[in-house]
């Protein structure tokens, strides 16, 4: 497709910039390379914006309407069969298009805050270089042709979060936590891989306009096989998800997104909250008509998988003490909404209202989230901490970030007019035509959301007025100029982006309304969240800690977390350790090291026998020499007799 | 002793007489190569198996192909190398006795082999 030519820069530019700064950088002053990024950055974002506008407003729609996917480049990189072969390219569609748009955008103001809130960092161009590495990684990962080209860019973002959040690598807690990052999703992505391998080997393909083609016939070789009373494709797309679980923190993998709050917050703000862990909602909407038509049962166990998550994670933010964590419950709990969106989808018209739902709430969730993250970063670049116990009336002192952050408070709380209200808007009531199980807890939590998020806008900016050693102040323009823009797209994305006729399930446009008794329940809930939060947090007081006493175990439990970090350890520590490792690793130890050394062992004593002939005295070799002639001599004499007399 | 007399008289020696010479000669050598520990001593032990081999020649040649004669020119050949090997054994050890002052090989003389 010729007018997508230029759309390949998109990933190339960045992937560049990567090789620049990781390479160059140290020749480089630290503001030469954060300019750099910067620029590229921008660049980037104006042709994925050129990119987004082509595809839906001339080149996308096909004459009866609908949006088709075109593949804008296609190089086959590795050849297996005729048919199956993994091939590097650019799949541009609608999600793919919204993505490329969410992820610049946002990479865009991080860079740019970057610039301001990682000043005079040890590092700054190594800092520079990653983000560029996940720019890239996230991008190749959206615009993939191939669910074997998604699973590569997966596994870049995968290493590029390791590298960020590992980017105080000093700091014992931020190692640790990196290295949690990197194990819980790459465990979770083994099971993806064994998904991917299943599906090839039973369709053939990689190739996602294959597979997501309604009524595709690759699916048909699935017939009849089974494991464990499942049939093989419900195995197979259910792994699948497992590579989603552990990338978008779903229960029970979510334990490394929190932990992840180590690294730089803008990072948190770009990876952890608006692009990398809505992978696996991109990666269930990828899929989706597989899901939908092929495996409904397993769309189903996601949905539930979702709801859970996303009320638990509900619960755990109102108990967080650090405000970076609570950002980091929110961020989990969202994410589930938007899986659970995905679920109570169908496909056509009006029924694929969760899946436009879901893509929807990802893309004003990727804004205001990353507002909630700068700002956050900008309170704890002013007071130096991250707990809630060391802020406090900073409403005054930090004008920006308050305004910017009630904002964005609002708009996840779902509160009309600001983009989370439609969105959040949309997925219940999806939700409520589909299940009103999955329709009670989503409520539920929307409720819960509105709460924890305005105690943690009431904890930092009333509560109590501080003293503070040095007197907090807003941040340079460089950091206050992306929170001001997010803040206007968190304002404006709700109502000004047709969602509904750009982004469907389907391709074909369709009208959504806001169902007016959601509205008005989900408004409901949210001002009552609110208003609980005022009461408790609003000015300083006992009703918190008279609350959290009251409830006993309930909130000690909370408060941890719901010891899912406990439980994973002790599976890992006292199961697999103890009875998976150490056996192999005694194994190892022992029988093929054992062999191994056994071997160096017996040749080093060989060795040390022998090595006495070798004594440099001529006289000892002649003896030697001569004794070994006698002996042949002889043994040739002998030989000859017994020869002759015979 | 009579016969032997007339035998040698007549050039009727057996060759076996020759040969257990030569055999003794050239073990005096290799027993005498073996133990001995001064350089000398060696280099002399060495030389007795070269005589003793040099004697074979000219002994094979005169009993077996007597109208010829390259066992003789052999043995010539065998001495002037043996003489040639001589003068270059005594440089050497006369050069490691300068080194270090001895010239019995167990002694520090083993040290050149590090």
């Amino acid at each position: 497709m010729l007018t997508f030519n230029y759309s390949i820069w998109i990933l190339v530019l960045p992937a560049v910039m990567f090789l620049v700064l990781g390479l160059g950088g140290k020749y480089m002053k630290p503001v030469v390379s954060g300019v750099l990024g910067t620029i590229t950055m921008a660049i980037t974002t104006v042709l994925a914006y050129l990119t987004a506008y082509q595809y839906f407003f001339s080149v996308g729609k096909a004459a009866d309407g609908t949006y088709k996917a075109i593949e804008a480049f296609n190089f086959e990189w590795l050849r297996f069969t005729d048919t199956l072969h993994i091939d590097l390219g650019m799949y541009i569609d609608a999600i793919s298009s919204m993505m490329l748009i969410v992820i610049t955008t946002v990479s865009l103001m991080v860079h740019i805050y970057s610039l301001g809130y990682m000043k005079g960092e040890k590092g700054f161009q190594r800092y520079y270089a990653f983000l560029s590495l996940f720019s890239f990684s996230m991008l190749g990962l959206v615009v993939a042709t191939n669910i074997f080209q998604m699973y590569i860019f997966w596994e870049l973002v995968g290493v590029s979060s390791f590298l960020l959040i590992g980017f105080y690598y000093t700091k014992p807690s931020a190692v640790a936590a990196s290295k949690k990052a990197f194990i819980v999703t790459r465990f979770a992505d083994f099971f993806f891989l064994i998904g991917i391998l299943l599906l090839s080997y039973f369709t053939k393909t990689f190739d996602f306009g294959t597979l997501t083609a309604v009524g595709a016939p690759c699916f048909s070789s699935f017939a009849g096989g089974s494991f464990l009373g499942i049939s093989a494709i419900s195995w197979t797309m259910f792994l699948i998800f497992m590579g989603g679980v552990g990338k978008s923190a779903l229960l029970p993998f979510h334990v490394w997104l929190p932990d992840a709050m180590e690294g730089p917050t803008p990072v948190s703000a770009l990876i952890h909250a608006a692009t990398m862990v809505v992978a696996g909602v991109f990666l269930i909407a990828r899929l989706f008509p597989i899901y939908l038509f092929q495996t409904p049962e397993v769309l189903h166990l996601i949905g539930y998988i979702g709801a859970i998550t996303a009320i638990f994670a509900a619960v755990v933010a109102c108990t967080q003490t650090d405000i970076k964590r609570v950002l980091a419950f929110s961020t989990i709990s969202q994410i589930a909404y938007m899986i659970t969106a995905l679920s109570v989808s169908g496909y056509d018209g009006h029924d694929g209202l969760g899946y436009m739902a879901s893509m929807f709430h990802l893309f004003t969730h990727a804004f205001f989230k990353a507002l909630l993250f700068l700002g956050a970063g900008a309170i704890i670049h002013a007071v130096h901490s991250n707990e809630m116990d060391d802020m406090g009336g900073l409403w005054k002192k930090m004008p920006i970030a308050n305004w910017t952050f009630l904002i964005a408070c609002l708009a996840i709380a779902g509160i009309f007019p600001f983009s989370g209200f439609f969105s959040k808007d949309e997925i219940l009531a999806a939700a409520l035509h589909h299940d009103i199980v999955l329709f009670s807890i989503l409520f539920i939590a929307a409720g819960l959301t509105a709460f924890y998020m305005f105690r943690l806008y009431f904890r930092i900016f009333h509560y109590e007025n501080k003293q503070y050693h040095h007197a907090p102040h807003d941040a340079g323009p460089s950091m206050s100029i992306p929170l001001i823009f997010l803040a206007v797209v968190t304002v404006v994305a709700g109502w000004l982006i047709p969602f509904d006729t750009l982004i469907t399930a389907d391709g074909k446009a369709f009208e959504s309304h806001i169902d007016p008794l959601v509205a008005g329940l989900s408004i409901g809930i949210a001002l009552v969240g609110i208003v609980g939060a005022y009461v408790f947090y609003f000015k300083k007081n006992e009703k918190p800690d008279q609350v959290a006493t009251s409830l006993g175990w309930f909130y000690r439990a909370t408060h941890n977390k719901f010891y899912f970090d406990e439980i994973w350890m002790f599976a890992t520590r006292s199961i697999i350790f103890k009875c998976v490792s150490k056996p192999m690793a005694w194994i190892d130890v022992n029988v093929i090291d054992g062999f191994m050394n056994g071997l160096a062992y017996v040749s080093h004593q060989a060795s040390e026998a022998i090595k006495g002939f070798q004594s440099g005295r001529i006289q000892q070799y002649a003896l030697i020499y001569l004794v070994g002639a006698l002996v042949l001599i002889v043994t040739f004499c002998g030989w000859l007799v017994a020869f002759i007399t015979k | 002793m009579g016969e032997f007399i007339t035998n040698l008289l007549n050039n009727t020696i057996p060759i076996e007489l020759y040969l257990a010479v030569t055999t003794i000669v050239f073990f005096v050598g290799v027993y005498g190569f073996l133990s001995r520990k001064n350089m000398i001593m060696v280099l002399i032990s060495i030389e007795l198996m070269l005589n003793a081999a040099d004697i074979n020649f000219a002994v094979f040649n005169r009993y077996l192909y007597p109208g010829q004669l390259e066992g003789f020119y052999f043995t010539l050949f065998a001495i002037a190398i043996a003489a040639a090997e001589a003068a270059i054994a005594i440089a050497i050890i006369i050069n490691i006795y300068r080194k270090v002052h001895t010239i019995y090989v167990d002694e520090d003389v083993s040290k050149m082999k590090y």
